[in-house]
């Protein structure tokens, strides 16, 4: 399979990324690793004209220590996420669920910033974010701005990011708190039929589902119902109180209800221990 | 586009359509036809080359990304006609069947021991998951490359 016809040029900085994004509009994409895009593009799913490859912006593939929380550049590939010490110190979620990315194929070339803007709800990183409540940071053509992982994900593979705007930074909070990453698939490398991505620190905890619904899912009323004393059984019956799951080949919406309150409950056992 | 990519040591140079993608690039302009295309999804991992020596899938990358950087395929690994100590593993442990997965499973088995030298049977398992054998022929692919490690 071949992408339809479209012209590519580089961009050796975010500012000229931008510009040129500017320039051509609707009808350009951000390339970065393309794990997400080159797929969609030879199915014929998308057809940019203008690809403008980011993949080279090397200062946006850092991992640093910005005291509450990790800084992660856009372009950090999903195989640094996983390996990163730092990030396995302050955020042991984040790391893991980086391993789970596709295969070590995969996550040699895609990006989290690439992921978590293809606001795929079956991905593991945009839920695993939401869960460990990370801000990202967008830059466009009049500066940057934070946007809250909560208020990022609008639609199927839809967020908040303007057309001339690009991801340049997440920043995720440290979380010492137990944590587990439960990803319930098929065969080693495939999406999440459900996920499940939490921690748990005493009564706070965060809980985020993935191919729950049309985005990643905040499980407010798990994390609601254990502040409030409940049981993690208890509470993990909550667990598709806001998601909307679709049936599929994998799975019916039914099925995707039992296994999403199946997955937190274990997902919160294994964060206690 | 023009693209410049030294494939096995050698410098090459095509001008391409931007949506080449980096697998038809080794196959058809250079005629390097080792590397196969299976799935043609990033799922299969036929397709497996190594990009400035790490493994990657070469149906999901533009001949355009891999511009002035360095790949290796299967081709490249024999030496003076001797084979590389994965391929000469492979054959000592039967860790083929029809062969169609196999220069895809020797790229990442190589990329996987230049990251891992010394991995478990679970490593193995997992460092594999991104190519798959219709064969279904795993349990001496992974003897082969635990061989290979030794």
């Amino acid at each position: 399979m071949i992408p339809a016809a479209f012209d590519f040029k580089r961009a050796s900085s975010a500012d000229e990324a931008i510009s040129l994004i500017g320039q051509y509009g609707d009808e350009a994409k951000f390339l970065a690793g393309g794990h997400s895009l080159i797929p969609l593009m030879k199915l014929r799913l998308a057809q940019p004209t203008m690809l403008i490859d980011i993949g080279r912006i090397t200062d946006l593939s850092y991992i640093k220590d910005g005291g509450d929380h990790i800084a992660i550049g856009a372009l950090t590939r999903h195989m640094d996420v996983e390996k990163s010490d730092l990030l396995k110190k302050h955020v042991p979620l984040l790391a893991h669920a980086a391993g789970h990315v596709g295969d070590a194929q995969v996550r040699h070339r895609g990006t989290i910033g690439g992921s978590l803007a293809h606001a795929d709800s079956a991905s593991d990183l945009p839920a695993t974010t939401l869960a460990l409540g990370a801000t990202y940071i967008a830059q466009g053509p009049n500066g940057q701005r934070q946007i809250a992982a909560k208020d990022f994900y609008k639609g199927f593979l839809e967020s908040a990011l303007a057309p001339d705007e690009m991801l340049v930074e997440i920043r995720v909070p440290k979380n010492t708190g137990g944590w587990s990453f439960q990803k319930f698939n098929r065969r080693a490398q495939d999406w999440a039929i459900v996920g499940v991505a939490a921690w748990k620190n005493g009564k706070d905890s965060g809980v985020a589902l993935v191919n729950m619904g049309s985005t990643p899912i905040l499980a407010t009323s798990v994390s609601a119902a254990l502040a409030s004393g409940a049981s993690i059984t208890e509470a993990a019956e909550l667990a598709a109180a806001e998601a909307e799951p679709q049936s599929d080949l994998n799975a019916s919406s039914d099925y995707r209800t039992h296994l999403a309150k199946v997955l937190v409950r274990r997902a919160l056992e294994d964060s206690s221990k | 586009m023009k693209v410049s990519i030294t494939v096995n040591g050698k410098k090459s140079e095509h001008d391409v359509e931007p949506r080449t993608l980096l697998v038809h690039y080794v196959r058809e302009n250079l005629g390097l036809t080792g590397t196969n295309i299976g799935c043609d999804t990033s799922s299969c991992g036929a397709c497996t080359v190594h990009l400035n020596g790490e493994a990657v899938k070469s149906c999901t990358i533009l001949a355009a990304q891999a511009d002035g950087c360095s790949v290796d395929t299967i081709e490249g690994l024999s030496k003076d006609g001797v084979m590389h100590p994965m391929q000469q593993a492979f054959m000592e442990n039967h860790g083929l069947q029809c062969g169609y997965c196999t220069p895809g499973m020797v790229m990442a088995a190589i990329g996987l021991l230049n990251e891992n030298p010394h991995p478990t049977e679970e490593d193995v398992r997992l460092g594999l998951e991104g190519n798959l054998c219709r064969c279904t022929g795993y349990h001496n692919i992974v003897k082969s490359v635990l061989a290979a490690a030794k």
